[in-house]
């Protein structure tokens, strides 16, 4: 059994959001100075629901796999340090401004490239465009099923099982591998790697591949083969003038809080 | 047909879905050249009339046992049957269980763009724009897909549904779903529906939701006590879903419900990007938080910087004075 774990490196979101700032000119987010890129947190949980298979058959091979600029091998470590066996960095510079269509295009390859892939298993969307079309993308591409937005997967004679979370209840569903599956939060935490594991992590080799190497080039990446463009990218205002209440005690303001609300008809 | 809009319908407990309503009378907006309306399902027929009067000049109705319940095969294999007829060169699908599943799979088949979770559209030319949140909630993206058919999902509340008008004509279009059972590889096999109590959370007028800051599950008496005097809904933040003190269904925010009650109470919630996401289209916004700096009085109407556990009690005593309970 081998599975692929796509992660991506991404801006940290765990910041305030007085300090996201975007440059409107060139459409693009500036990172915060200080603040180092992480892995998407989906993604991580990703790599736990890959995890949680291998500590069942210990033969399964979980291979990383990312996309992005050099610094996305740090998100292929610390996935490493999980107890995944092996990364691959796909970088490029063609790689880098494309749509949802060439990005799945780009995994897609470098799955088939693989050759012995049984499962990829995806965040159920990437913390920065939270887009959440990459694991259908990639399954369309290889013409296998994807089961979404998971908080369990599980893989018996030849059949992935996943239960889905939907907006009103969960749902079982299962299909032949090879398959994707994409996960979200309600699958748990994610693993935390042993300072051993880190330094074992560190030491590892992760393959290298360019656009070249996966027979991709510039009628594929290129601008003009997007399906998709980017017009705009703001920060939208949060402007509310909040009234705080005014009372000696909590309990004033909240007497106070409850005859606003009944003056504004909200109770 | 240059921007006819096909959307594609839900039917929830026998009536046409909010969602499905409120994209109609989005697609009524933008389109020029007439809207049409899909609903797949088993017994759906009955609600054409229904699509109609909300806007829809057209209805395919593919009636079939196999689509009694979603599945990502059986329904793509029947939406392309009905691009085949229908050829419209925008989709809207509702940022639903279906759509999020169904549209990327749709769009990739047909080798096309999605914009997915968009809270606004507006039609330029022949292209359809879509304002989406993203970066958590810190961001607006304006997306257009170059090549047709341009697919969206609608995020359920952003748009305002027709008025509902029983005298408007449209025509019914029967497509014969003919589902490959060979080329079906999707099994569902159990489904079990959260039985959450009293409101549905995306349909209460009023929310009251906790955060991590009420220090433990305990403390969610007091949220459910100002929920069941306002007659509202109970929600939480996803760091209180996540540490298994609220089921999954009561999460409000980006990855979770999108509420837009007329009154939000949020309690001990700091206000991240992320759970904004899900209540930023409350008409009133009212926090309590020991934090006078917390990001959700930027948001909120009305505030409280105090600690919760010194309001709550005197809050829902004052309320239940007011109305007389």
């Amino acid at each position: 059994m081998h599975i692929v774990v796509c992660v991506k490196q991404v801006p940290d979101w765990d910041i305030p959001p007085s300090s996201f700032k975007v440059d409107e000119a060139s459409n693009k987010v500036v990172p915060p100075a200080g603040v180092a890129a992480v892995p998407s947190q989906f993604d991580t949980i990703g790599v736990e629901a890959a995890m949680r298979i291998k500590d069942e058959a210990p033969d399964t091979k979980v291979t990383i796999m990312s996309m992005g600029p050099e610094g996305a091998r740090d998100a292929i470590k610390h996935s490493l340090a999980m107890g995944a066996d092996e990364g691959l960095l796909l970088t490029d510079p063609a790689f880098e401004d494309l749509d949802w269509y060439q990005i799945s295009l780009v995994l897609s390859t470098a799955i088939k490239k693989l050759e012995d892939v049984n499962m990829v298993v995806c965040g159920r969307q990437a913390v920065d465009w939270d887009m959440g079309v990459a694991g259908s993308g990639i399954a369309e591409m290889l013409d296998w099923p994807a089961l979404t937005i998971g908080k369990e997967v599980k893989v018996e004679d030849g059949t992935l099982t996943v239960e889905r979370v939907l907006m009103d209840g969960f749902e079982t569903v299962s299909a032949p591998i090879p398959a994707v599956a994409t996960v979200s939060n309600e699958l748990g935490e994610p693993r935390y790697p042993k300072l051993q594991q880190i330094m074992q992590a560190a030491k590892k080799q992760v393959t290298v591949w360019s656009a070249a190497d996966l027979g991709l080039d510039d009628s594929q990446l290129g601008a003009d083969a997007r399906k998709l463009t980017l017009e705009k990218l703001y920060v939208p205002v949060m402007d509310m003038e909040c009234e705080f209440m005014e009372g000696d005690t909590p309990e004033e303001k909240a007497q106070n809080l409850a005859r606003k609300l009944a003056e504004a008809k909200l109770i | 047909m240059a921007n006819e809009i096909l959307v594609v319908g839900e039917v929830e407990e026998g009536a046409l879905a909010p969602i499905t309503a409120e994209m109609l009378g989005a697609a009524r907006n933008l389109s020029t050249d007439g809207v049409a309306c899909v609903l797949f399902g088993s017994g759906v027929e009955s609600q054409a009339a229904s699509a109609i009067a909300f806007g829809a000049d057209e209805v395919f109705v593919v009636d079939d046992p196999a689509l009694a319940v979603y599945n990502t095969d059986t329904y793509l294999q029947a939406m392309l049957k009905v691009n085949e007829q229908g050829g419209a060169p925008i989709i809207l699908f509702g940022q639903t269980n279906l759509g999020r599943d169904l549209a990327p799979r749709l769009a990739f088949r047909l080798e096309t763009g999605v914009i997915m979770d968009t809270i606004e559209l507006a039609m330029e030319g022949d292209r359809l724009q879509g304002t989406r949140p993203c970066f958590g909630g810190n961001a607006r993206a304006v997306n257009v897909v170059k090549t047709n058919p341009q697919i969206a999902t609608v995020r359920a509340k952003s748009q305002e549904p027709a008025v509902e008008d029983s005298s408007r004509q449209g025509q019914v279009t029967k497509v014969d779903a003919g589902i490959d059972a060979s080329a079906v590889r999707v099994k569902v096999t159990a489904r079990s529906g959260i039985s959450s109590e009293g409101i549905r959370l995306e349909d209460a007028d009023v929310v009251v939701s906790g955060g991590r800051g009420l220090g433990g599950p305990e403390n969610f008496e007091t949220i459910e006590e100002l929920a069941k005097v306002l007659g509202g809904a109970v929600g939480a933040s996803r760091a209180v879903c996540d540490l298994g003190w609220r089921p999954v269904s009561e999460q409000v925010g980006l990855t979770g419900k999108v509420v837009s009650p007329t009154l939000y109470i949020a309690v001990a919630i700091s206000g991240a990007s992320q759970h904004m996401a899900g209540c930023s289209g409350s008409k009133n916004i009212v926090a309590i938080n020991k934090d006078a700096d917390a990001n959700i009085f930027k948001a909120s109407r009305f505030g409280i910087a105090e600690d919760y556990s010194k309001v709550m009690k005197p809050l829902i005593d004052a309320v239940k004075q007011i109305r007389g309970s």
